[in-house]
Parts: C-alpha cells; structure tokens; sequence
C-alpha cells in the first residue's frame, strides 16, 4: 500500500503496511538513520520525532496514522544551528549519543511551547527520554542555554 | 571491564620471542600522501607483563599507523579505540594532535577497522585506552612533527636544529621562513620514521590541547545532526534485515520450528536456523532461528509468527529466589581460603563485640540504548563487517574462524558504539550476522537486536552475596575482619566447571581491601552460573565496594563514629600487605586524598534540612582512587530523591578533563540506577524483565541534580588511571550510607526499590 509522508519538507509515496510504524519507515525505507530504536515501545525516547511539531514516539505511531508533517533530526534545522543543537554542542552533552537524537527532539518540541521551562518542566517533559550515559545533568544545563538564546529557532 | 581470560581465543598468538624492548624502525615507502608502513611489530620482553604490553597484540606507536597529511594540510590522525562515549575519538587523537603541534582546527580523525598488528590492543575495555596509549600516542605525535621538521631542514638546507614545528607549520628560526604541513606532507613522508629513543616529547607545560578541556567533541555536531553512523544504522544495498528467535533459557536449543506463517508476513525472504552453541558460550552465537526480511519491521512481525519448540536444557530451573537462598547459605559456610592474614578466629572470639552483615546485589544488563547491531556482507572471497564493538580484532577473528575464512580477508568496520559498558566486548551479534550473510550466499545481512533480545540474552552482571564480619576493639576498632564473598564467576562463561571467582574478580576490592587489620580472613565458596556471566562496567567492584563501603559505615555507627573520619583511620599509611605495588597496587594515602577532598568540596558536617542525609564512600578500581559524597532526601512516604553528588578522583594526570568529568556524571548516574531500581531476575530459566518498563533504569527526575567532580591534580611523568567505570562502584555504598544517616535504615539489599516506602 503506498503512503504519502512528508519528511523535513521533501514528499515521500512509500509501499509499505499500513501499521508499520514510523520509525521504521523513517529508518529503512526513506533512509533516514538519524531517528533511533531504543525500546519499541515507547519507553525510552530515542525514537522522538515531531509530527505537526509536536514531539512523537514514532516507535509505536503507525505510519497510517500520521497526520501532518514529519520532522526528524536530520530536518530540525538547515546547518545543524538551532539553538537546542547549538546548546548540545557547547555543552558537550553527548557521551555516547545514541539517545540524544531523541532527547533534542524533545527538548526542541519542549522551548517551542514553554520558552523558559523550569526545573520541574524539564523534568516532566525529557523525563520518557532515557539516556544511559546518564547525561541528565548536562541535558538539563543545555536546554537551559537554549532556552535563554532565544529557544526555538 | 576486564577481560576473562585475556581474550581466550589468541592469546596463544600473542608470545613473540623476546629480540629487544626496543624497536627497530623500517624505512619509509611514499604512500601519496600517506606515511606508510610501519615499524615492525613489537617485540616483547619475555617477564611478566604488564599494562599494555600484557595485552594481546601490545601498543604501536608508529606515525605510519596513525598519522596522514594531506597536500591541503588536512591532518587525518586514526583513533584505534571504540568510541562508546568515553571520548576516545577525542582524547586519543588530541595527544597525537599536541606532540604533533598540528592544529585541531585542521585535524580529522579516522576510524581504524580491527587490525591489531597495524595499530596495537584495540579491545575496548578494562579502562585502559588512554593509560595504555598515552605515551605511544605522543611518540606518534613527537615523531611526525620530527619528520615534518627534518623535510623543512632539507628543503631549505639548514640545520634541523634551526628549524621548529609550531601550530600546523615549520618555522626556519633564524629567517623566518615557514612552510606549512600540507606543503611538507609528502617530503615528510619519505623521511626515516626516528628511533624511539631520540624523540623529543614536550615539556608538560608545553601542551596545547592536553590537560586543557578546551576542545569540543569531534562528533558533537554528528551527533547533534544525526549524522552519526551506529552499529545499527548501517545500510548496504540488497541488504537483508534480520532478528533471531534466541533460546529464551541459557543452554537451551531448537528442537524443530515451523516457519510458514513467517513467510507469509509481507517483506519476509528467508528464515535460517543458527546452530546453538553448547556452554560454555564464550562469545558463540547463542542459536536460534532468524527471520530475514526487506525491513526490521518485517523481520520481527515475522519472528513473532514463528512456531518453536524449545528445549530448555539444564538451566530450566534457574530461579533468583531460591538462588539468592542457595548463595546466602555459602556465605554462611566456609569456603576456599583466599587470603589469610593473622588470626580471624581467635582474634573474633577475643574481640569486644562482634559486628556480621551481608549484602545482596541481583544480576545486571547493560542496556545499552542501541542494543547489539551488525552488519556482514561476504562476496569474493572477502568478507566486510560493520559493527558496534569493543573487540574489533576478536570480531574479526572469531567470525573468520565461524566463517573458515583467514582473519586476513575480514573487515571490521567499527562505527559508533551507542553505549558499551562491557556488553558490546562479545561480539555474539556479529557471527550472527556473519552465518545469516553466509546462509544466504553473502548478501549483506544487517542483525538488530531488539531490547527484549538484549535485556533476555545478554551477558549478565553476575549476582551476588557478600557476607562479612568483624571483630572490633574497645574504641570499636576492627581487629579481625571475615569476607566471605559468593558469585557465579566471568570464568564460567569460557569454562563451565568454573565455581569459583578468578583473581581479577576477587581483585576488584575483596582481597585487597585497603585497611590495616591485623586478623583478615577472605574466603570464596562455589557459586555455579546459570546464565552467561560477562562484565559490566566496573564488573565485581559493584558488589563488593557496596559490601565493603556500607560495612565500614555499619562499623562506624556501632562505634558511635563519624564516617568520614572512620573510613580514612581504617587506612594503613603505605600499608600493602607486603605485596608488590604492581600485583596490589593500592596506594591508601590517594584513597585517604580523595577521601579528605571529597569530604571538603561536599561539606561534609553541613547543615541539612529534614530527612536530608550524607554519605560517604571510596573505591580503588582500575588503577584510579574514587570517593563520592552523595546527598539524599526521604520525604515522609519514603520516596528518594538525591539533590547533589560530589566526587572527587585520582586518576592521575588528565588528556581531556571535560570527559573525565563527564565520565564520572554517567557512572553516578548507573550507580545511582544499580542501588535503586535495576534488578534481572530468572524464573523458569528465564529473565523475567523484558523492556524499559521493567529493568528500570535512572531517568532525569530520578538522577542527581547536581553532580560535582573534584578532580585531583596530577602529574604527566606518573602512570595515568582509568576513568570509564572507577566511578560506579563507590555510589552504591555511599548513597546507602547517606540513608541511613537520613533516616536509620540499613540496606543491604540492592536494588533499594520500594525497600524505603512507609
């Protein structure tokens, strides 16, 4: 069954089941790895992409049911400069970086609706993004300086 | 995370005949513009070894191996580690980089397959890369600034020693006159790679980029994109995508599999059996039947259609409650002897009063967030692997011999490892995906493993009880001390029979506990595996710092002591059992040292609000000293929360602080996760936990708030420590400690759990 997706701004028609689930599609169809496979199921995060620009699990979301255009890490910003990006860098967040795909994701879809989050908001928004590096500090610190230069874009 | 057996499987290959310490250096051939061969593998020196040269295939440090330029200047400088997120893709070529005076902003860093002859040890573990190649890395560096200076001397005829390398050129110093290191790359490339032993490596006080912290990673804005390349990101083209059925008990086997329904799910191509592998499983694939699809998604729909019939073989009955009962009753039962200083008997029978414990610590996997992923393609002879892996060459190794091929025609591509923590040491996923590329004529075959395959099969930490007891003086001074230490032992998993741990376990802090008794006993009583025991980040040090570490604090208590002045009295001066530094090497006045600093820089004796409580900790592991001050909060219900963590290190002088630093946050984290909330457990021969919603681990709100690491300043001329897993041991005890100093609880169980919820 052929499906009509868009991916950081390009149209895709691609033969696929209707439940496969996104990440899937992103990953070995469109080819695009950026996206990761962390749990299937939605408990870790890895997957997060954002759908109409709000943060997905596209893990355990069909690709039928996808409504809106699709953003994944490879499409968040042209040359790797928006500030949630930025802020990673600067902070040398990353240890092994498998997660933090999705933990940029989330942190982006995050400062676009509570530009200056607090403690707690940041806890409740990356808390279904499991890094086992441990790199909760630094995440927490680098949405902080995104936030504070100006968050979204 | 050290390695069983020394890598069993060519650690035969590994004794060169004894010619000279010293290397010999082969003329260069003009490769472009690439230094080319290399100096002659090392020849080792037949005593018993130690650090690097003890390890398979040894060190080199040629340029040859490492070091490229480009006609454009580009410095191209190899990394031979894995990176997992230590930062070795960083550090490693930061020190080539410094003695190379090239400048970072025109430096690229390469992978190198596995190729130990080529580049030295490359297994990826044990917390070893940057004290083992530290110094040949700056004679890497050291020797193609010496060449790129003697081609500038012979360019302009003058003096070598008129001419000096600075920031990516060659300066003529009396004139001035500069060329840059593009411009010199291939006349340098001719020049003799220089003896050893006439190098000259810079002042300390020289360094540009060691030491400093200053540079940012070199895959930070990969990472940030999503550019970089996984394990399990790999894409060939006519490339199968694979997940495999395992036998869901250790030791267990196909007895006969129907795979219609399998083939009919849409994107299905082929389904292959794996021939099982009997235990002892060494780093064989475990068998099972695979799927092989246009698509993972494909393949796993496909695996679930599968109809199996399993047989389970003799670990069917493996259960952790009855094991944990099994374990404790040989703790409580004497057991082989393993040191034995003084008199523990008399001197626990004559002592004031009597102090027992015993500590439990359940199985562990490392969940890495991407699971075990490869890639194997074979055509022409050749075959090309792409995998997460911390053992390249036993990869390459391991699926040659699988495959009946010669190592010489396998490549092992190693891409990003997300995450490692020991699990990605055993390169299981990649001979899979080697038999599956061979069953299917060798097309490339890609093996995902799902978080149920890792977290049902992995190589589990193992489980373990420690029981101790002391006898203690008047002042409740210890003056015999009982560690009775019981745990399916690593060896088990390359020799079956194995019950009891090896010295590299009980050398993880049992044996060498750091305190001057006079009266010590160390007894290790059998334990049998039921399951693949592997190692995990800092492997026997987590069960036996958090024995060791809550103990003395138990002891403290019982004397009415603080611990932060307990702890340190218990520390002889230079006291070493009258054991040889490098067998024992435990230093006690840099464990004292990061005692006193961590103590300071965390304000041990503060004021703290309600239900607020301190503890305190140190382990020695892998040759670096590490004390942690962990802050906790137990609100009324029970419920933990951990506002501030401070750790002070002694690894030695620093590459890349930023990532020691960054190290020491993660394994505060793992500890903070292994002491409270992650547990495998086995019933009916299986893990009884199956995603993230059951092996928990730490998540942001869960983690410490505030992590400092103190780290204590070291010198350049002494051996460097490891950084990647000293870090785990000591937060177990000292978060333990820091709850019963908050609310009067002991525990002794790990994980905490619901162990606090009134």
């Amino acid at each position: 069954m052929a499906v009509s997706l868009s991916v950081n701004g390009k149209s895709y028609s691609v033969d696929v089941p209707p439940q496969m689930p996104l990440l899937w599609v992103l990953r070995d169809v469109v080819g695009l790895t950026g996206t990761k496979f962390g749990c299937g199921m939605a408990l870790c995060g890895a997957c997060t992409v954002h759908v109409n620009g709000v943060a997905q699990r596209s893990c355990i979301l069909p690709v039928n049911a996808v409504k809106g255009p699709v953003t994944t890490i490879e499409g968040l910003s042209a040359s790797g400069d928006h500030p949630v990006q930025k802020a990673w860098i600067a902070n040398n967040v990353p240890q092994c970086g498998y997660c933090q795909a999705g933990q940029i994701m989330q942190a982006a879809a995050l400062l676009a609706r509570t530009p200056s989050p607090s403690d707690a908001d940041i806890d409740a928004a990356m808390g279904g993004n499991i890094c086992r590096c441990g790199t909760y500090t630094r995440i927490r610190a680098a949405v902080k300086q995104a936030a504070k230069q100006g968050g979204t874009r | 995370m050290n390695p069983p057996v020394d890598r069993t499987t060519h650690r035969d290959d590994l004794i060169v005949a004894n010619v000279s310490r010293r290397r010999f250096l082969q003329g260069l051939s003009l490769g472009g513009l690439v230094l080319a061969v290399g100096y002659p593998s090392a020849a080792r020196a037949e005593e018993k070894k130690y650090g690097a040269d003890g390890m398979p295939n040894g060190w080199v440090d040629s340029p040859v191996a490492f070091v490229s330029i480009a006609d454009n200047g580009t410095v191209t400088i190899v990394c031979h580690r894995s990176e997992m997120g230590q930062g070795v893709r960083t550090g490693m070529p930061m020190i080539v980089a410094d003695e190379l005076e090239a400048d970072w902003k025109r430096v690229r860093v390469a992978q190198a397959p596995g190729d130990e002859k080529k580049f030295g040890n490359q297994d990826t573990d044990g917390s070893r890369s940057t004290r083992h190649f530290f110094e040949p890395m700056r004679r890497c560096g050291a020797a193609a600034r010496t060449m790129l200076e003697a081609a500038a001397a012979e360019r302009w005829k003058v003096p070598v020693s008129e001419v000096e390398a600075k920031n990516h050129e060659v300066v003529h110093r009396p004139t001035g006159r500069r060329l840059g290191y593009g411009a010199l790359a291939r006349a340098a490339a001719s020049q003799p790679v220089p003896a050893r032993e006439t190098l000259r490596l810079k002042d300390p006080k020289q360094f540009r980029y060691i030491g400093k912290g200053q540079l940012k990673l070199v895959d930070g804005p990969d990472i940030a994109t999503g550019k970089a390349q996984y394990g399990i990101d790999t894409r060939l083209p006519g490339m199968l995508y694979a997940v495999v059925a395992r036998p869901p008990v250790y030791g267990g086997k196909v007895v006969s599999f129907d795979p219609a329904e399998a083939l009919k799910v849409p994107g299905v191509e082929r389904v292959v059996q794996i021939e099982a592998s009997p235990p002892p499983a060494h780093f064989n694939p475990l068998g099972g039947v695979a799927v092989l699809a246009s698509n993972t998604w494909a393949a796993m729909q496909g695996r679930k259609a599968l109809k199996i019939t399993w047989d389970n073989g003799p670990n069917a009955g493996y259960d952790s409650v009855a094991f944990k009962a099994t374990l404790e009753e040989s703790a409580r039962t004497p057991g082989k002897v393993v040191r034995n200083d003084g008199d523990f008997t008399a001197a626990a029978a004559g002592a004031a009063r009597r102090h027992d414990a015993e500590y439990y610590i359940p199985h562990l996997a490392h969940a890495t967030m991407e699971a075990p992923a490869a890639t194997v393609r074979i055509a022409n002879g050749k075959c090309d692997v792409w995998a997460c892996v911390q053992s390249p060459q036993a990869t390459r190794d391991l699926v040659a011999k699988r495959l009946g091929m010669s190592a010489d025609d396998v490549t092992v591509h190693v891409t990003l490892l997300g995450g490692g923590f020991g699990r990605k040491s055993k390169p299981d996923y990649a001979i899979e995906a080697a038999v599956l590329s061979k069953a299917v004529d060798g097309k490339p075959v890609k093996v995902t493993w799902t978080r149920e395959d890792d977290l049902h099969n992995s190589y589990y930490h193992t489980v373990s009880v420690e029981h101790l007891e002391a006898g203690v003086d008047g002042q409740g001074k210890p003056v015999a001390w009982l560690h009775r230490s019981v745990a399916p032992t690593i060896i088990s998993t390359f020799n079956a029979e194995a019950k009891n741990e090896a010295p590299f376990e009980l050398g993880m802090g049992v044996i060498n506990v750091p305190f001057a008794i006079p009266n010590i006993r160390i007894e290790n009583p059998e334990a049998k595996a039921h399951t693949r025991i592997g190692w995990f980040r800092s492997v026997s040090n987590i069960p036996h710092a958090f024995a060791v570490q809550s103990f003395v604090a138990e002891l403290a208590a019982a004397a009415g002591r603080d611990p932060k002045d307990f702890l340190p009295e218990m520390l002889g001066d230079t006291w070493n059992h009258g054991e040889s530094p490098e067998r024992y090497p435990v230093d006690t006045g840099r464990l004292r040292g990061v005692v006193e600093t961590v103590a300071r820089e965390a304000g041990w004796g503060r004021k703290l609000p309600k239900g607020h409580g301190l503890g305190i900790a140190a382990h020695y592991s892998f040759v670096s000293y590490i004390a942690a001050v962990v802050e906790v909060a137990v609100d009324d219900k029970g419920t933990l929360t951990i506002p501030r963590v401070d750790m002070a290190v002694d690894c030695g002088a620093t590459v890349n602080p930023d990532r020691v630093r960054s190290q020491m946050e993660g394994a505060c984290v793992m500890g903070v996760g292994i002491a409270t909330q992650s547990e495998i457990s086995f019933k009916e021969g299986r893990v009884e936990q199956d995603n993230f919603n059951d092996y928990v681990v730490t998540r942001m709100a869960e983690a410490p708030r505030i992590v400092r690491v103190h780290i204590v300043p070291g010198d350049y001329s002494k051996p460097m420590g490891g950084v990647g897993e000293p870090g785990v041991p000591p937060i177990p005890p000292a978060l333990c400690n820091a709850i019963y100093a908050a609310t009067g609880k002991r525990i002794r169980r790990l994980p905490i759990g619901d162990q606090l919820k009134v």
